[in-house]
C-alpha cells in the first residue's frame, strides 16, 4: 500500500474514532472558548477590551486548546494500547507519525472553526475581510503546530510528568510560529492593511513548518521507537 | 595534556578572579555616558559568551548522541545543559540590570535579549525533563535540545522583523583602549570557569553513569544471583 | 519467504535494575505448536513482545529463518507476525467490523470486509454483537475480537498471550480449533498459558521459563504431542 494510503486509512480512524464520542472535540472546543473569555475579562480597560489583543487572544486559545486535544489523543492511544498494534502492523513509522500529526491538526481546525467566528463577534473584529489569507494563516499555523506537538506528545508518551512537561518543552519551540500567527492576524485586521507584511508572515509561517516537518521526521524513530 | 590542561585553568582563574577584580574597579577608565554602570558588561559579554558556546556544546552532544548511543556524548549533554542554564541565568540577570542603567527599563523585547531568554527557557525545559523524565529521558532531552537548535534562528528572525518599527537597542561600542586589557582577561577568566565547570560535570556525570552500567552488566552477568 | 525458525540467544531484557529475561537460547519451529509456561513475572510476556519485534533486547541477538538463511527485521517481518497480548489492541469507539477492517486495510488484505465477516465467525462472535462498539463488549466477547484481529492477515508466527483468559467452553474449543490448523499448516506458534487443558495433544513443543531463564525444555517424541498428564506433570515439577 502507498505511504498516501496508509496515512490516509489511519487518518480516517482517528475521525472515525473521534467522532463516535466527540470527546475531544467537545472539550478542546470548551476550553478554547474559555480561554477567550478569560483573556478578554483578563485585558480590559476602562470597561473595554485593550485594542490590538484581539490576534493573541485568538492564538492562545488554539495553542492551549491544542494542547490539551493533544495530550488527550495520545492519551487514548496509551490507554487501549493500541499504538502497540499500529506499531506491530507493516505500516511505515512515519505514516503513523504524519496520520497522528494530521488528525491533530483536523481537530484543531474543527475547533478554529468555532472560535475564530466566536472571537470575530466578540471583539467585532473584520476576520473575514481577506478569508483566503485568513485561512493560509491558520492552515500552516494549525498545521507547525501539529506536527512539532505530536513529536514532542509521542516522545514524552511513556514519560512520567508527561502531562507537565508537554507545555514546557513544546512552548519555547512554537513562539516562532506564535510571532507570525498573531502578526498576520494583526495585519488583516487594520484598518488599511500591509499586505506584503502579511504575506511575508505567511511565508515565514510555511519555512516554519517545513522546517520542523523536516526535523520532525528525522528525529522521530530515534526519539520514539526504543 | 588533559590534567595539565585543567591545572592550568585553575592556576588562570585564581589568578585572574582577583586581578580582573582589581582591574575593573580600580584600574579601568569610567565610561562617559553610564559611568559606574558599565562595569557590569565585563561579566555581561564572556558570560553571553559562555552560554552559547554550552548551547552549542549541549546540541552538537545531543545530536552525536542520539546518533551514536555513546555514553559520553549523554554526559557532555547533560553537563553543557545544566551550564547552559547557570550561565544563562547570569546572562539575564546581569543584562537586565544593565538594561535598567543604560535605557532604564529592566527589559526590552528585542530579537537578542528574546532569542537569549527563550532559548534559556529551552534549556531549563531540557534540564527538566533530564531531571523529572524518568528512565529514557536522555534521548528525550536530547530530541528537545536538536529541536531548539533548529528553532534559534527562526525565533531570532521573527522577533527581529516583529521589532524593526521599536528603537533599536545600544549597540556594543568599540571599546576604549584602558577597557581593552580588563576586558580580554576577563573574557578569559570566563573561558578558563567554563573549562574547569565542563570537565568537573562530565566527569561526574560520565561517574554515575559508568557506576549504573556497571551494575547493570553485574545483572547480565548474573552477579547479584 | 515464508519463516520457518525463530530463534534466539543468549537474549537477556534488562529495565532498569529489573532482569526480565537472563540469557535465554530458544529455537521456534514451524509446524510445531510451543507453549510457554511459568509463573507469574518469570519473563513470558517480555519474551513474547521480543518476538514480536516491539521489545528491543538488552543483549543478545534475535532471528528469523527461512530455509538457513535469515529474513531481515522490518514491515515484510512485521507482516507476518500475528499477536494477542494482555491488552486489547483494539479501538473501543469502533465496531467489531469496523476493526478489522481497519486492521485488514493496514495488512494491506484484499476483500476486507469478507474476510472479517469470516473471521468473526471463526471466533464466535455473534452478528449482533460485531456491530456495537468495542468498549460495550464482555471480557469474552473482547477477547474474541482480539483474536480475530491476531489471526485476520493469516500470520506465518503466531504469538498468543494467555488466549485463553476470558473464554467459555465454546470459545475455548473455537481457539484450539484454530491453533491445530496453524500447527498442520506448518505455522509458528507459541501460546503463553496458565491453562494448558485445551492444548493437550497441540503442544509438540514445552518450555518453562522461571525468574527470566529457561529452566526446561522439551520436544514431543513423535507426531503426537504431550499428553495433559504429561504437561501437568512438567509444569508442576518446574515451576513449584
Amino acid at each position: 500500500m502507498s505511504f498516501f494510503r496508509q496515512v490516509s486509512t489511519l487518518v480516517w480512524k482517528d475521525l472515525r474514532v473521534e467522532f463516535r464520542s466527540r470527546e475531544i472535540l467537545y472539550t478542546m472546543a470548551f476550553f478554547a472558548a474559555m480561554i477567550v473569555l478569560i483573556f478578554s475579562f483578563a485585558f480590559i480597560k476602562e470597561g473595554q477590551v485593550v485594542d490590538g489583543v484581539v490576534p493573541g487572544i485568538l492564538w492562545a486559545a488554539i495553542v492551549f486548546g491544542g494542547t490539551l486535544g493533544l495530550s488527550r489523543a495520545f492519551d487514548r492511544e496509551r490507554e487501549s494500547d493500541t499504538m502497540r498494534a499500529l506499531l506491530l502492523s507493516p505500516t511505515s513509522r512515519t505514516a503513523i507519525f504524519l496520520g497522528k500529526a494530521i488528525g491533530i491538526a483536523v481537530f484543531i481546525l474543527v475547533v478554529e472553526v468555532v472560535v475564530v467566528p466566536m472571537v470575530a463577534l466578540l471583539f467585532g473584529a473584520p476576520l473575514f475581510r481577506d478569508p483566503h489569507l485568513l485561512i493560509a494563516t491558520l492552515l500552516l499555523g494549525t498545521f507547525g503546530f501539529a506536527v512539532v506537538g505530536s513529536v514532542f506528545a509521542a516522545m514524552l508518551l511513556r514519560t512520567r510528568s508527561r502531562d507537565v512537561l508537554l507545555p514546557v518543552t513544546l512552548y519555547p519551540i512554537l513562539v516562532p510560529l506564535l510571532i507570525a500567527g498573531t502578526k498576520s492576524t494583526a495585519g488583516l485586521l487594520e484598518v488599511a492593511p500591509n499586505y506584503s507584511a502579511i504575506y511575508f508572515w505567511i511565508k515565514f509561517l510555511l519555512v516554519y513548518d517545513a522546517i520542523f516537518v523536516v526535523v520532525a521526521l528525522g528525529t522521530f524513530e530515534s526519539l520514539v521507537i526504543e | 595534556m588533559k590534567r595539565g590542561l585543567f591545572f592550568a585553568a585553575v592556576g588562570v582563574c585564581a589568578v585572574l578572579f582577583p586581578y580582573t577584580i582589581y582591574l575593573i574597579f580600580f584600574k579601568a577608565p569610567l565610561d562617559r555616558k553610564l559611568f559606574f554602570n558599565q562595569k557590569i558588561f565585563y561579566y555581561h559579554v564572556p558570560n553571553a559568551a559562555m552560554l552559547f558556546v554550552s548551547v552549542i556544546m549541549c546540541g552538537i552532544a545531543s545530536f552525536m548522541f542520539l546518533r551514536k548511543r555513546e555514553g559520553r556524548w549523554d554526559d557532555l549533554a547533560e553537563a553543557s545543559g545544566e551550564l547552559a542554564v547557570l550561565f544563562g541565568l547570569i546572562v539575564l540577570v546581569t543584562g537586565s540590570i544593565w538594561g535598567k542603567a543604560a535605557w532604564g527599563k529592566w527589559w526590552q523585547w528585542d530579537a537578542r535579549l528574546t532569542t537569549s531568554l527563550l532559548l534559556w527557557m529551552v534549556m531549563v525545559g531540557y534540564v527538566l525533563v533530564r531531571k523529572y523524565g524518568g528512565p529514557g529521558s536522555e534521548r528525550l532531552a536530547a530530541g528537545l535540545a536538536i529541536f531548539g537548535m533548529a528553532d534559534v534562528p527562526l525565533i531570532y528572525f521573527s522577533v527581529k522583523i516583529w521589532r524593526t518599527l521599536h528603537p533599536k537597542t545600544s549597540v556594543v561600542k568599540s571599546l576604549e583602549p584602558g577597557m581593552r586589557g580588563p576586558f580580554w582577561l576577563s573574557f578569559l577568566l570566563f573561558l578558563a570557569m567554563f573549562y574547569i565547570l565542563i570537565t568537573l560535570r562530565t566527569r561526574a556525570a560520565a561517574a554515575t553513569r559508568e557506576l549504573r552500567e556497571l551494575h547493570e552488566s553485574g545483572l547480565d552477568a548474573g552477579v547479584f544471583e | 519467504m515464508t519463516i520457518d525458525t525463530l530463534t534466539v540467544s543468549a537474549l537477556t531484557k534488562r529495565y532498569g535494575f529489573h532482569r526480565a529475561l537472563a540469557k535465554v537460547d530458544l529455537t521456534l519451529y514451524a509446524g510445531k505448536l510451543c507453549a510457554l509456561l511459568g509463573p507469574n513475572g518469570a519473563g513470558k510476556s517480555t519474551l513474547l513482545g521480543i518476538l514480536s519485534t516491539l521489545v528491543r533486547p538488552t543483549q543478545g541477538k534475535i532471528s528469523y529463518g527461512h530455509n538457513g538463511s535469515e529474513v531481515n527485521a522490518g514491515s515484510e517481518l512485521r507482516a507476518q507476525i500475528g499477536v494477542l497480548a494482555h491488552s486489547s489492541l483494539v479501538y473501543g469507539e469502533l465496531t467489531a467490523v469496523e476493526n478489522l477492517e481497519f486492521f485488514g486495510r493496514l495488512y494491506q488484505l484484499g476483500d476486507v470486509s469478507a474476510r472479517a465477516q469470516a473471521l468473526l465467525d471463526d471466533v464466535g462472535l455473534g452478528d449482533k454483537a460485531r456491530h456495537r462498539p468495542a468498549r460495550t463488549f464482555s471480557r469474552g466477547m473482547m477477547q474474541r475480537l482480539s483474536l480475530a484481529r491476531a489471526l485476520l492477515h493469516d500470520p506465518q508466527i503466531l504469538l498468543l498471550d494467555e488466549p485463553f483468559t476470558g473464554l467459555d467452553r465454546q470459545g475455548a474449543a473455537a481457539l484450539a480449533r484454530s491453533l491445530a490448523s496453524a500447527r498442520a499448516q506448518k505455522r509458528i506458534v507459541l501460546v503463553v498459558t496458565h491453562d494448558f487443558e485445551p492444548l493437550a495433544d497441540l503442544t509438540d513443543h514445552v518450555v518453562v521459563l522461571r525468574r527470566g531463564k529457561v529452566v526446561h525444555e522439551q520436544l514431543s517424541a513423535g507426531e503426537e504431542g504431550f499428553r495433559y498428564d504429561e504437561l501437568k506433570e512438567i509444569y508442576h515439577r518446574y515451576t513449584e
